[in-house]
C-alpha cells in the first residue's frame, strides 16, 4: 500500500514538473510572438529603396532595416567539421554545353588565389578512343560520398562532412601527399614552395575572413601541404553559387542541394532527379565505388563544334601568370 | 686455452686501419652534404625536388621501401635459420642481426624526409587514424626496431661479459662500458637458460614482426587504385623482395668483413655456399611472384594494365626494368646454380648486384605507377609528364645510405662481428666429438 502511494506521488511530481516546464515554455514563446507583432505595427513612415538580388526596386520601411550580421564571424554557426546541418550539395556539368570556354578555370583560380602550377579546377581534353568522338570535361573535387583520400589521412586532415564536402585542414595536414596517390580523380595539388599569393591576406580582410578555415581554401595556401577545389562553401554560406557556376557563360556547372533535389546554373533552376534522369547522368568512374558528389551529363547533341574550344587549349598550364591576366 | 685466446685475439674488436678510417670520413662527408641539401629542402621546401603533383612520391619513398626491405634480413635469416636448426648461420647472425637494425633506423628517418611539413610530425600521435595505412607504419616500425635490438642485444651478453675482462688492461673505458652492457653475466646455468629462452622468444617474435612490416609496406600502395599498384599479389611480393634485398646486403657486407678483419678461418667458402644457396632460393621465389606480377596483367591486356607494362616493357623505363629482371634475378639465379659461382668473390659480385638490383626495383614499384593517373595528365608543366630525381634527392638518398653504411660500421667496429661465446662453444662440442 505505502508503495503504491509511494509510486502515485512520484508520478505526480514528474507530470507536475514536465507541465510547468511545457507551460513556461510556452509562455515565453507567446510573449516572444507578442513582441515580433508588435514589432512590425510600429512603423516610421520613412521608406528606403533597396534592390532584390533579381533586379527589381523595392521600398521597405527604415524600422525593418537591420544590419545583417556578418556571415563569417569568429563563431561560426556550426561545426566546420561536421557542416552545415540537413544540406548536401551536389553538382551537374553537363558536358554537351562546354565549349572550353575556361572561365570557370580563371575565377576559381582568382578567387582562390591558386598561384601555382596547377589548376583545382581543369577542362580536359577527353577522347576515349580514337574511334569516338572527343569532348571537354570540365573536373572539381567530386566530393567522393566514398572519399579514398579521407579513408589514407593519417592525421584527420582532410575529412567528409555530413554536407557532402571534402575539405582540408591546413593546419593540421602533414604533407604525405598519401590523399594525392589515393584520389583517382588526380584532383588534389601540393603546395612544393611558399605559395606567393600576391594581396592575398588584403583581399582576405575583404573578404571578411579574419583567421585560416578549411571552408575557404587558398585563404591562405600553406607551404608543405595538400590543397583542393572546396566547392566554395564560403559562397555558399552567404548564399551565393560557387564561383566556377557564376562565372560559366555556357551554363555548364549545376549546383544544388541533393536534400531539396534541386540544381541551378544561375539561369534555370532543375529538379536534379529529372535532370539526371533524362539526359542519362553519370559519375566518373562509378565502379571504383567512390560515390562522387559530382555528376555528369553526356556529351550529346553538341550544338558547337569541338574545334571551336581548341584555340583556348593549353596542354601545359592551367594557372595564367600574373603578367597575362 | 691456446685455442680459445687465438679465437678472442681474432674476434674481439678492433681499432680502425688506415682504411677504416678513410671509408667512415668518407661516409661522414656524404652524410653532411646530404644534411646540408635537406635543410635547404626544409627551408624552401620540396620544390628543390623534382617531385609534382603527379609524381608525387619519388626516390624518397622508394629508398624507404628498399631500407624496409633490407630489415628483413635479420627475420629471415637469423630467425628462420635457427629455428629450423640450420648451424652453419653461427657466424653470419651478428651480421645480419647489425645490418636489419641500422636499415630499420634509416627506414624511420627516410620516411620523415618525404614529409612536407616535418614541424607537424607529432601530429602522428595526436590525431592519428587507424584507418590509415601510414598509421600501421608509425605502428610497425618502432616495434620492429625494438625487437630488431633486442634480437642483436641478447645474443651479445655473454660476449660483452668476455670482452670486459679482455680489455680490462687494453682499454679499461671500453671495458667499463662492455661490463655495464654485460648485465652481470656470470655465466651461470640459471642465465644461460633465461638467455636462450629469451632468444628463442624474440626469434619467434621477429617472424610476425617483420611479415607484418613487410606487408604493411606493400599496403601502402596495395590499398590505393592506382594501376600497377591495385594488387592483391603485393604482400607476398614484397616479402619475397625482402628477403632478397636483406640477404644480398648480407653477402655483400660479410664479404667486405671478412676481407677486412681476416676472419677466413670463420667465415669460409662453406658458408658463401651455404649463403649462395638461400639466396637463389629468395630470388627464384621472387621472380615467380614478378611472373605474377607483370604476366597476368599482360594477357588479361586491360588498357590500362597494358599503359604501365609498356612504359616499363618498352618504354621509358625500359632499361632500368630489364636490369632489375635480368641483372637484378636472372643473372644471380643462373650464375647461384654453379658450385663456382657460390665461391666468396663471385657471390660478392652478385651480392652487389643483387642490391643494386634491389634498390631500383623499389624505384619501379614507386615512380611509373604515379605518372599514368585515370585521367590523362594535361593542363600542367611539360616537365610534370616525367619523374627523375633532382640533385637534392640524391644527396639526400646518398646521404641515408651512407648513414645506414656508417651505423654498421660503428657497430662493426665496437661489436664483436662473430659470436665469441657460441664460435668457442661449438669448438669445444666439435673436438669432444674428434676425441671420442
Amino acid at each position: 500500500m505505502e508503495e503504491k502511494n509511494n509510486e502515485s506521488r512520484r508520478n505526480f511530481l514528474d507530470k507536475g514538473i514536465k507541465l510547468g516546464l511545457a507551460a513556461a515554455v510556452g509562455g515565453l514563446a507567446i510573449s516572444k510572438i507578442s513582441k515580433l507583432s508588435a514589432k512590425s505595427s510600429k512603423n516610421t513612415g520613412e521608406f528606403v529603396e533597396l534592390m532584390t538580388t533579381d533586379g527589381t526596386l523595392i521600398q521597405v520601411d527604415s524600422s525593418e532595416i537591420v544590419e545583417v550580421e556578418h556571415t563569417h564571424d569568429t563563431d561560426p554557426k556550426y561545426n566546420v567539421r561536421e557542416g552545415m546541418p540537413n544540406r548536401k550539395f551536389v553538382m551537374v556539368i553537363d558536358l554537351a554545353k562546354c565549349k572550353n570556354a575556361l572561365k570557370c578555370q580563371s575565377a576559381c583560380n582568382k578567387h582562390h588565389y591558386i598561384t601555382g602550377d596547377h589548376a583545382w579546377l581543369k577542362v580536359y581534353k577527353m577522347q576515349e578512343d580514337e574511334d569516338t568522338a572527343p569532348y571537354w570535361m570540365p573536373t572539381t573535387c567530386m566530393h567522393c560520398d566514398h572519399p579514398a583520400c579521407v579513408t589514407v589521412c593519417p592525421v584527420d586532415a582532410t575529412f567528409k562532412r555530413r554536407d557532402g564536402l571534402v575539405l582540408i585542414d591546413n593546419e593540421r595536414c602533414i604533407g604525405c601527399r598519401f590523399c594525392m596517390a589515393a584520389c583517382p580523380y588526380s584532383t588534389r595539388v601540393f603546395n612544393w614552395d611558399d605559395p606567393d599569393q600576391g594581396d592575398m591576406s588584403m583581399d582576405m580582410h575583404m573578404e571578411g575572413e579574419t583567421h585560416y578555415s578549411p571552408e575557404f581554401a587558398g585563404l591562405p595556401s600553406v607551404k608543405g601541404t595538400v590543397d583542393k577545389c572546396d566547392f566554395c562553401p564560403h559562397a555558399i554560406d552567404k548564399g551565393e553559387l560557387p564561383h566556377c557556376v557564376t562565372a560559366c557563360p555556357n551554363g555548364v556547372f549545376y549546383f544544388g542541394d541533393k536534400y531539396e533535389d534541386t540544381v541551378t546554373n544561375g539561369d534555370e533552376t532543375l529538379r536534379l532527379s529529372k535532370l539526371l534522369k533524362d539526359k542519362d547522368g553519370y559519375r566518373l568512374m562509378e565502379g571504383l565505388g567512390t560515390k562522387p558528389s559530382v555528376y555528369y551529363l553526356p556529351p550529346v547533341n553538341r550544338l558547337v563544334d569541338f574545334e571551336e574550344g581548341l584555340e583556348n587549349y593549353t596542354e601545359f598550364r592551367s594557372v595564367e601568370s600574373e603578367e597575362e591576366s | 686455452m691456446k685455442n680459445y685466446d687465438t679465437l678472442l685475439n681474432d674476434l674481439a674488436p678492433q681499432k680502425f686501419g688506415k682504411k677504416g678510417v678513410i671509408w667512415t670520413t668518407a661516409l661522414i662527408v656524404v652524410i653532411i652534404a646530404g644534411i646540408i641539401a635537406y635543410i635547404d629542402q626544409v627551408i624552401k621546401g620540396q620544390v628543390v625536388t623534382n617531385m609534382s603533383d603527379y609524381a608525387l612520391w619519388g626516390v624518397y619513398i622508394s629508398n624507404f621501401v628498399f631500407f624496409v626491405a633490407t630489415s628483413f634480413v635479420s627475420t629471415i635469416t637469423v630467425a628462420v635459420l635457427r629455428l629450423t636448426n640450420n648451424a652453419w648461420r653461427t657466424p653470419i647472425v651478428r651480421i645480419a642481426e647489425i645490418i636489419s637494425v641500422a636499415a630499420i633506423i634509416m627506414a624511420g628517418l627516410t620516411i620523415m624526409i618525404d614529409m612536407g611539413r616535418p614541424d607537424r610530425l607529432m601530429n602522428l600521435f595526436i590525431y592519428g587514424r587507424m584507418q590509415s595505412p601510414i598509421i600501421w607504419d608509425v605502428i610497425i616500425i618502432p616495434t620492429f626496431m625494438a625487437i630488431s635490438i633486442l634480437l642483436l642485444l641478447f645474443p651479445l651478453i655473454p660476449d660483452f661479459a668476455i670482452l670486459k675482462k679482455y680489455f680490462k688492461d687494453k682499454n679499461s673505458k671500453l671495458s667499463k662500458w662492455y661490463g655495464i652492457l654485460s648485465f652481470n653475466w656470470t655465466g651461470s646455468e640459471a642465465q644461460k637458460s633465461i638467455l636462450l629462452k629469451s632468444i628463442q622468444l624474440i626469434c619467434i617474435l621477429i617472424i610476425p614482426a617483420g611479415f607484418m612490416l613487410q606487408t604493411v609496406d606493400a599496403w601502402l600502395f596495395s590499398t590505393l587504385f592506382r594501376v600497377g599498384w591495385d594488387s592483391t599479389n603485393m604482400g607476398a611480393y614484397f616479402i619475397s623482395g625482402a628477403a632478397v634485398a636483406g640477404i644480398g646486403a648480407l653477402v655483400a657486407v660479410v664479404y667486405v668483413i671478412r676481407r677486412a678483419y681476416h676472419l677466413e678461418n670463420y667465415i669460409t667458402e662453406f658458408h658463401f655456399d651455404k649463403l649462395g644457396k638461400f639466396l637463389a632460393l629468395a630470388c627464384l621465389l621472387y621472380l615467380y611472384f614478378n611472373i605474377n606480377e607483370y604476366l597476368i596483367p599482360e594477357f588479361t591486356s586491360k588498357k590500362e594494365e597494358i599503359t604501365h607494362l609498356n612504359v616499363l616493357v618498352t618504354g621509358e623505363y625500359a632499361p632500368l626494368f630489364w636490369f632489375v629482371i635480368v641483372g637484378g634475378l636472372i643473372i644471380p639465379i643462373i650464375v647461384l646454380f654453379f658450385k663456382k659461382g657460390r665461391k666468396p668473390l663471385s657471390m660478392f659480385l652478385i651480392g652487389l648486384l643483387v642490391v643494386l638490383g634491389s634498390w631500383w626495383k623499389r624505384y619501379l614499384i614507386v615512380t611509373p605507377t604515379l605518372l599514368h593517373p585515370f585521367l590523362p595528365i594535361q593542363g600542367v608543366p611539360e616537365a610534370w609528364h616525367h619523374y627523375f630525381p633532382s640533385l637534392h634527392e640524391w644527396l639526400i638518398t646518398f646521404a641515408t645510405l651512407a648513414m645506414c653504411l656508417l651505423i654498421i660500421t660503428i657497430l662493426v667496429r665496437y661489436l664483436p662481428v662473430i659470436p665469441i661465446q657460441r664460435t668457442s662453444d661449438e669448438q669445444e662440442a666439435l673436438e669432444l666429438n674428434k676425441k671420442h
